[in-house]
């Protein structure tokens, strides 16, 4: 068929519109996979406040702020790549895209310095790990820690998911065709931005309740 | 007359009655419509068979009136059986005051219940005739359901919360005992019986069972075990409240805020006092998370409520 | 199959499994489906059955406590992820969904092929559950027995449910942007078949709720594995917050399961009657109103859980609400009979049989949403047989009706009509003797998910039992004279029942890319009643008798 990816589609404006839309339905079910576990602590934190504003005092913030930064700027170079790619500019898109990556990685390096620094103070309540907390409501602050776990780590997972799709989309560059390329930095930089706008609401969320 | 074969179960409670007429009604209902469906769909099918001389000329009627008329009628009488059902569903939210108050127990694979008077039963159960009964449910381990069918009564018992369920027996019988939550191997052996007695035979037989210790008295060895009454005791008001008739009062708590000193409370101040602490008190006192199991626990409560000049049976928090 | 002997159709595009693994087209896809459902299918009942036999007698005696708890977990596991929810949208949906619209292909060929690899991935890990050891936490996966008390394999099951939730959302994406997409000129949105409508509102259903189950299975996994407690009361959690996660998916998947059932039957039912579905846009639109309201009244799963009283009424009105657009389907199917010209092949009297299953599945619904009354009934076997009545009464017949109806387009061959009709009557017969008599079981009380019984149960679980024999005879005579017709067949024509689909306009089997040339729409859906449509009809039946 005329330059598309699936025989379905005529043209590839068509299939691109299909794509971009097809994106945006997924997204949605990412929202309501989020969207449950946000409704979980936020009911928590309605039974719990005090708890929970105590226990999120020991996150670090300063790491926080820095990972918030570091993604926003992510998305920054994601949004350029998008326009580059708009304008045929190959060469700058992939530039782009392999800094957009860097900031990912980076982001999930400290995280992984901050999940370190929880564990070795008792914070984490895994694997049967002894959580040490000396605040008050100590039962509900392990709750919160728990919370803070899986939110953190799921939305790792997906910035994970976006480095090794961008990595991918990069190893097979030369072998894409232009209208390819353009859907894939469509596709791929909405999965981005979303995955993004997610940790912008759980920062303030986690970190910044009751300062 | 029926051969042993069960139609329909026993009426053995106040409420069995009126649930019987709700269910009744709808089953009427149900029949009716569901076989005018039935005999509709199969008079078309052998009217209008293939091949039959049916009339099938003329305009079928304006579907319009009809489609809003059946849409209408539905939702007035889905709204009726909605209004019976809920009517009837609320009320298990509020005992009689005067119910005579036993505390059951559920755990992996038994029920355990506790008369007024402090008689303990496995996996039986006897109760007055005539009289309200509310059972107050806690679970050691799962979720776990207790449910009479000949009552029509069916309550959750829920791990770390303890829940009510509220019954008048009016038939002397022996009845099924169940267990309806699915609760893990020997799940269908989960269950016994409840016996609905006269009162006279009721109080004889509590008479039979010996003078059991009550629930509130084994509380309040418990108290004094455990050392609550060392800081909460009444000549000791400096380090920790006095607990005498907090049940049911409003507790001012060190954030400004005041809340109801319900079970839901007393449980949690036990098992984790640090979440809310009385205003003009040291955080001070020892989480028993882990010390004492969900018996100890109802025992405690039953001790606490008894300091309380009327207790509300059933209280919901 | 025989396929060399169809050049041009799909079934002539290579015979390798390399043909059929690596496939992306969507027929072939949707027989990769076909084939791992029906196996799971008959997994699923043979354990039915087996718990049947052991309900026979009020004593524990032919398997032992914790076995008959493994097969009742696997068996709704199996059941409901591995063969309902995908059951009618992977395979007949696959298969049609393109046919019906016009287009070549799904809009995502590649995805699609995807979503059945990791369908098949997901269920080893259930498959790798049933041989390690079971599941013994129902398919509820209730906490805290599943994170804290079960000793089973919770967490490989739920990890299995959980892949195979993305393959459902991947199906659901494809169909939506397919739908959105791909229609052909002059294919109006109120123009589409039903069934197109009722797979389009189950894949948003799908796309919006698998999610907040892959949640739910999340914390249980990392509870039962990590010790997070989000569940565990002693660690701060709540048991009851699983429920409410759990049900606010597992009631949309309820919807999951039968709106693709009541889009066959609107198919059907036109077809065999020569009539126009009466009706067809309230039918249209109470789809995506069931598809809204399913996500309202997952609460009325939770009457006597504990939660409150005024909770439990809100929930009710809404389930009584969600009971309209039902019952305004069930009057708009038998209206469509009126004045038509009525004939009874195996796939209508599927569909008639379904009308009946589900009406009186529908109606027990109410008594389970009339509050008090649940109470009573909530958890015993009333429950049960009304969500069998829903799900096989409803859904699998509807299935099955839907199997006979595009067979011959699937295949390219007929099947021996007089089997499927003795197949279809023995299934409503087997059907009601099986569950009949639980509607009366729950009633009198006894609880669901029971080893052994009070002997007073046992004279309607012998009714039962002997009804899952029966049952279990009319679910494998389409096994086997579906197989045989693959190979001894008949040759069907292009449109055998003479229907007004996109998908008869094409040749049967349909070519690799559906269409020679690309289909034009200028009518209406169920345009039976058009001039030179209403009296012509093929009857396979007549031909047969006529040999």
């Amino acid at each position: 068929m005329s330059g598309t990816e699936s025989v379905a589609f005529d043209t590839p404006r068509r299939e691109r519109r299909a794509d971009n839309f097809a994106m945006w339905v997924f997204i949605g079910s990412e929202a309501m996979l989020f969207g449950a576990i946000f409704l979980v602590f936020l009911v928590a934190h309605i039974d719990f406040g005090p708890a929970f504003a105590a226990a999120s005092k020991h996150l670090s913030l300063p790491l926080g702020t820095f990972n918030t930064a570091v993604l926003i700027t992510s998305s920054f170079t994601m949004a350029s790549a998008h326009r580059l790619a708009l304008h045929r500019r190959w060469r700058a898109t992939i530039w782009a895209l392999a800094a957009t990556t860097a900031l990912g990685a980076c982001f999930l390096v400290v995280k992984g310095i901050e999940y370190g620094k929880e564990i070795s103070e008792g914070l984490a309540p895994l694997l049967g790990l002894p959580f040490r907390y000396a605040g008050p409501d100590p039962v509900h602050a392990e709750f919160f820690f728990g919370l803070y776990f899986t939110m953190t780590s799921l939305h790792a997972l997906h910035l994970i998911g976006g480095i090794v799709v961008i990595a991918g989309m990069i190893a097979l560059w030369r072998t894409a065709s232009p209208a390819n390329r353009l859907r894939r930095v469509v596709a791929v930089g909405l999965y981005w931005h979303f995955v993004d706008i997610i940790w912008v609401f759980m920062f303030p969320v986690l970190y910044l309740i009751n300062r | 007359m029926n051969f042993g074969v069960p139609f329909f179960p026993q009426e053995a409670s106040s409420e069995a009655g009126h649930v019987d007429a709700l269910f009744y009604t709808l089953l009427v209902f149900s029949a009716v419509l569901g076989l005018t469906l039935t005999g509709l769909v199969v008079g078309y099918a052998v009217k209008y068979r293939v091949g039959s001389k049916a009339d099938r000329t003329g305009q079928r009627s304006r579907t319009m009136w009809l489609e809003m008329s059946w849409t209408a009628a539905s939702l007035i009488i889905a709204f009726i059986f909605f209004g019976w059902g809920a009517v009837l569903f609320v009320r298990r939210d509020h005992p009689p005051a005067d119910a005579l108050e036993i505390t059951g127990l559920g755990k992996q694979w038994m029920w355990e219940f506790r008369q007024p008077g402090g008689q303990r039963e496995i996996n039986e159960l006897h109760v007055p005739v005539g009289k309200p009964v509310v059972v107050s449910l806690a679970s050691q381990d799962v979720i776990h359901s207790f449910y009479v069918p000949a009552f029509r009564i069916k309550q959750d018992a829920v791990p770390g919360r303890t829940t009510h369920i509220w019954f008048i027996a009016t038939e002397p019988g022996r009845y099924h005992l169940f267990c309806a939550q699915y609760c893990g191997t020997q799940h269908s052996e989960m269950g016994g019986w409840v016996t609905a007695m006269a009162p006279e035979q009721y109080a004889a037989w509590l008479n039979s069972q010996g003078e059991g210790e009550t629930l509130a008295a084994s509380g309040e060895k418990l108290f004094r075990a455990l050392g609550c009454s060392g800081c909460h005791g009444a000549s000791s008001k400096v380090r920790a409240p006095s607990l005498e008739g907090i049940f049911g009062r409003p507790v001012a708590l060190d954030n400004q805020q005041t809340v109801i000193a319900d079970e839901r409370y007393l449980r949690d101040s036990i098992l984790n006092p640090k979440k809310e602490i009385a205003a003009g008190y040291e955080p001070v006192m020892p989480s028993f998370e882990g010390l004492i199991d969900e018996g100890e626990l109802q025992m405690l409560l039953a001790y606490l409520k008894s300091l309380s000049p009327q207790p509300i049976a059933g209280a919901k928090p | 199959m025989s396929h060399a002997a169809m050049p041009g159709t799909y079934l002539a595009e290579g015979s390798g499994p390399r043909a059929w693994l690596l496939t992306t087209d969507h027929k072939r896809v949707a027989w990769l489906y076909l084939a791992s459902l029906t196996a799971f299918f008959f997994l699923g009942g043979a354990m039915a059955v087996l718990m049947r036999i052991e309900l026979a007698t009020p004593a524990g005696d032919l398997v032992s406590d914790d076995t008959y708890n493994r097969l009742f977990s696997l068996h709704g596991i199996i059941m409901v992820w591995f063969f309902l929810v995908p059951s009618i949208p992977a395979t007949l949906g696959n298969f049609l969904l393109p046919l019906m619209i016009g287009a070549r292909d799904l809009a995502f060929p590649r995805l699609n092929l995807a979503s059945w690899y990791v369908f098949i991935f997901g269920s080893l890990f259930a498959l790798f559950a049933v041989v390690a050891g079971g599941v013994d936490t129902g398919w509820t996966f209730y906490t805290p027995l599943s994170t804290l008390y079960a000793n089973g394999f919770v967490s490989t099951a739920a990890f299995g449910v959980f892949i195979v939730g993305f393959s459902t959302i991947m199906t659901g994406i494809n169909f939506i942007v397919t739908v959105h997409t791909l229609r052909a000129p002059g294919l109006t949105w109120f123009r589409l078949p039903i069934f197109v409508w009722t797979l389009y509102a189950t894949s948003l259903v799908m796309v919006l709720a698998t999610p907040v189950l892959a949640a739910s299975l999340i914390l249980i996994v990392l509870e039962r594995v990590f010790g997070i407690g989000i569940f565990n009361p002693d660690l701060g959690g709540d048991p009851l917050l699983f429920q409410h996660l759990f049900w606010f998916y597992s009631h949309p998947a309820v919807y999951i399961m039968i709106l693709p059932g009541m889009g066959v039957v609107s198919e059907v039912l036109p077809c065999f009657s020569r009539r126009p579905l009466f009706g067809y846009k309230a039918v249209a639109m109470s789809s995506m109103a069931i598809a809204v309201f399913g996500f309202l009244v997952w609460g009325h799963h939770m009457f006597v859980s504990g939660q409150s009283a005024y909770a439990g009424v809100v929930f009710s009105f809404l389930s009584f609400c969600v009971a309209i657009p039902s019952a305004i389907k069930v009057f708009n199917w038998s209206l469509t009979l009126r004045k038509g010209e009525i004939s009874f092949e195996a796939p209508m009297l599927y569909a008639l049989f379904f009308l009946g299953l589900f009406t009186f599945g529908g109606l027990a619904g109410l008594f389970l949403a009339a509050l008090a009354v649940d109470v009573h009934v909530h958890d015993t076997y009333f429950v049960i047989a009304h969500f069998h009545y829903i799900m096989v009464g409803g859904m699998v017949t509807a299935y099955m009706a839907g199997l006979h109806f595009w067979w011959p387009k699937m295949t390219g061959r007929l099947y021996s009509e007089t089997s499927a009709r003795i197949a279809a009557t023995v299934t409503f017969v087997g059907f009601n003797l099986t569950f009949f008599p639980q509607y009366v079981l729950g009633f009198n009380g006894m609880p669901r998910r029971y080893h052994t019984y009070p002997p007073e149960f046992q004279f309607w679980n012998v009714l039962s039992s002997a009804g899952a024999v029966v049952l279990a005879i009319g679910y494998l005579m389409p096994l086997f004279y579906l197989i045989w017709s693959l190979f001894r067949g008949a040759r069907a024509p292009d449109n055998p029942w003479n229907a007004t689909g996109l998908e008869w306009q094409t040749s049967s089997p349909p070519p690799p890319h559906n269409f020679e040339t690309m289909p034009v729409v200028t009518r209406p859906a169920y345009a039976y009643d058009m001039k030179g449509l209403e009296h012509e009809r093929f009857s396979p039946h007549r031909e047969e008798a006529a040999q």
